[in-house]
């Protein structure tokens, strides 16, 4: 293995072991998702003998709505360890060994993707004990996971950036609580995109947390729709890989600043 | 001789026309600890960021353990150690995770990485807290760390920034007792920042005092203090009097000489201290300028401060910046 390699994976190790002390931090991760299924989707159950849901369960329809949701909330807030490390002198620290600048970078991007995977997944096993089916077996979990994945590289590499440019922690809570919600009801979690009204359809048209739902419903379907899946999908990566980025340019713009 | 550390003409400016360094040059000999003494904004920070490649200065060279800090950056940090005012260990991990982790980013590892994280929590005092998380650690405890910290990879050169601000008297000796250990070592040379008089006399073998972004001067704390021959005689008049008249009535004084007005305080150097009060204190009387307090004392750090910055070092240093 070479250095850098070797680098990479101890950088990421130190957050993925920091993750691991905390158990504590999985059923806090796991309390939003738990009342959106269990109590909006109990209190909006019969909302499936409309039109347009396809005879499934409100709280089948639900969990990737709230997989994705949850995969925003949990990365818009990885700025919040960014200015932490940036304030504690951690992230000095790092820079003036002989670690590899990428890997100080790719450490914060692997442990988002692993710990957003490990939360879509709980999220989904919950629904499941909730009664929740899904049609598309493994291929469509795994297409919604890897969605919320991407839609978490996203976020998390716009509170990244926040994090390193403004190195406010106000900026990152405001910011949170400015776009969770909005991009939330603009996308067919909670709504099907045939229900919606004109203008919100249109909207969501251009708003990847959509993306990810259009992908990750596309792949849930008995029979998938790879072309939706694949297109979606794409979007979702080339918005993550633009958003990455710009997380590395802010990276070194901090080390001008220093 | 090969210097462990050289800067030459470093200049450094941030946005604001803030200048943090003004053409500042140091040398650092391998197997000494040079202290850089100065008030906070003096440009100590500044100085250690460019050499430790976190910074890049506007002009200027330095070069740490032979390597150019501009040109091979990447070189420069293999041999440096660097303990910064603010703790850079992981809270949440304990010392020995901190310290393995470390090693690692320099590629040490397997039983010589053990070993050497083993010998550092046992030098510093730290077997004991090895496995709990830092967050739990005393202020001394996470300094030793710190240090312990910036000595895993065996560097050439080792920074310590502020090294005891926010210790308590006695983890402060601690800590200078073991910065002084370090000090044995023939190979490391130490680049230590301080704002602490009794500090910078103590541990640093050579003395360079920044004022305003550059080196105001430099020897070893004996010869620094010898320069200034002579007593201090330190006056606190009771309100700030009229400058021409103070120093008229002074000058006429024999054997005083460096007379320095700072607002109603007033410094000066005599041959014989305790002969020159009576005279001065007439003087003054003659003038009708009334005094509150006299003192007399040997020349101390704070003395040879006042002579090449102007002005007295505690006063600088909360008056703060530029």
């Amino acid at each position: 293995m070479s250095a850098v390699l070797v680098q990479n994976w101890w950088m990421t190790h130190r957050r993925l072991k920091a993750l691991v002390r905390q158990p504590a931090v999985v059923g806090m991760m796991l309390m939003q998702p738990a009342i959106w299924l269990f109590l909006f989707g109990g209190l909006f159950k019969n909302i499936v003998e409309l039109p347009g849901f396809a005879g499934q369960s409100y709280l089948g329809y639900l969990v990737p709505g709230v997989v994705v949701m949850s995969a925003v909330s949990s990365n818009m807030w990885a700025g919040m360890s960014v200015i932490e490390e940036i304030d504690r002198g951690t992230l000095n620290r790092f820079l003036v060994t002989p670690v590899s600048r990428g890997a100080i970078m790719n450490a914060g991007v692997i442990e988002q993707a692993v710990s957003t995977a490990v939360q879509s997944v709980l999220i989904i096993v919950l629904g499941w004990i909730g009664g929740a089916h899904y049609t598309g077996g493994v291929t469509g979990l795994a297409a919604l996971v890897l969605a919320s994945v991407l839609l978490g590289a996203v976020f998390s590499a716009l509170s990244n950036t926040m994090g390193l440019l403004v190195r406010q922690r106000e900026m990152i809570i405001g910011l949170s609580v400015a776009l969770l919600l909005p991009l939330t009801f603009l996308s067919s979690a909670f709504m099907p995109t045939a229900l919606m009204p004109g203008w919100i359809r249109h909207v969501a048209a251009f708003n990847p947390v959509n993306w990810s739902l259009e992908a990750a419903r596309a792949g849930l379907l008995a029979k998938p729709d790879w072309t939706n899946l694949a297109v979606h999908g794409g979007w979702l990566l080339a918005l993550a890989a633009l958003m990455v980025w710009l997380a590395t340019y802010s990276f070194r713009a901090y080390q001008k600043s220093i | 001789m090969a210097y462990a550390v050289e800067a030459d003409k470093l200049i450094k400016t941030y946005p604001g026309d803030v200048t943090a360094l003004d053409g500042l040059s140091i040398t650092v000999r391998p197997g000494e600890i040079l202290g850089l003494l100065g008030p906070n904004g003096a440009g100590k920070s500044s100085t250690i960021k460019i050499l430790t490649t976190l910074a890049r200065p506007d002009s200027g060279t330095a070069t740490v353990a032979g390597h150019s800090v501009l040109r091979h950056p990447d070189r420069v940090r293999r041999v440096i150690g660097v303990v910064s005012q603010n703790s850079g260990a992981d809270p949440a991990a304990g010392g020995r995770d901190n310290l393995t982790l470390q090693g690692r980013l320099y590629g040490m590892r397997g039983a010589g990485l053990t070993r050497r994280v083993d010998e550092l929590l046992d030098r510093f005092d730290l077997a004991e807290a090895a496995g709990r998380a830092v967050r739990t650690y005393s202020g001394g405890m996470r300094r030793r760390l710190d240090v312990a910290l910036g000595l895993v990879h065996r560097p050439a050169v080792l920074f310590l920034d502020e090294p005891t601000t926010g210790l308590d008297p006695e983890a402060r000796a601690a800590l200078w007792a073991e910065i002084g250990r370090l000090a044995g070592d023939d190979s490391l040379a130490i680049l230590l920042t301080t704002h602490y008089l009794d500090e910078a006399d103590r541990l640093a073998g050579r003395l360079a005092i920044v004022d305003h972004g550059r080196i105001v001067a430099e020897g070893t704390p004996d010869a620094l203090k010898a320069e200034l021959r002579g007593d201090a005689v330190h006056l606190e008049m009771s309100s700030v009097p009229d400058e021409e008249l103070v120093r008229s009535a002074i000058g006429a004084v024999p054997g005083v000489r460096e007379v320095v007005l700072d607002g109603a305080r007033l410094s000066a150097r005599a041959d014989d201290g305790p002969a020159a009060v009576p005279i001065i204190l007439a003087a003054l009387d003659r003038a009708g300028v009334p005094v509150a307090s006299v003192t007399v004392a040997r020349p101390s750090l704070d003395d040879v401060y006042l002579r090449y910055a102007g002005r007295r070092f505690a006063q600088a240093d909360t008056g703060g910046a530029q």
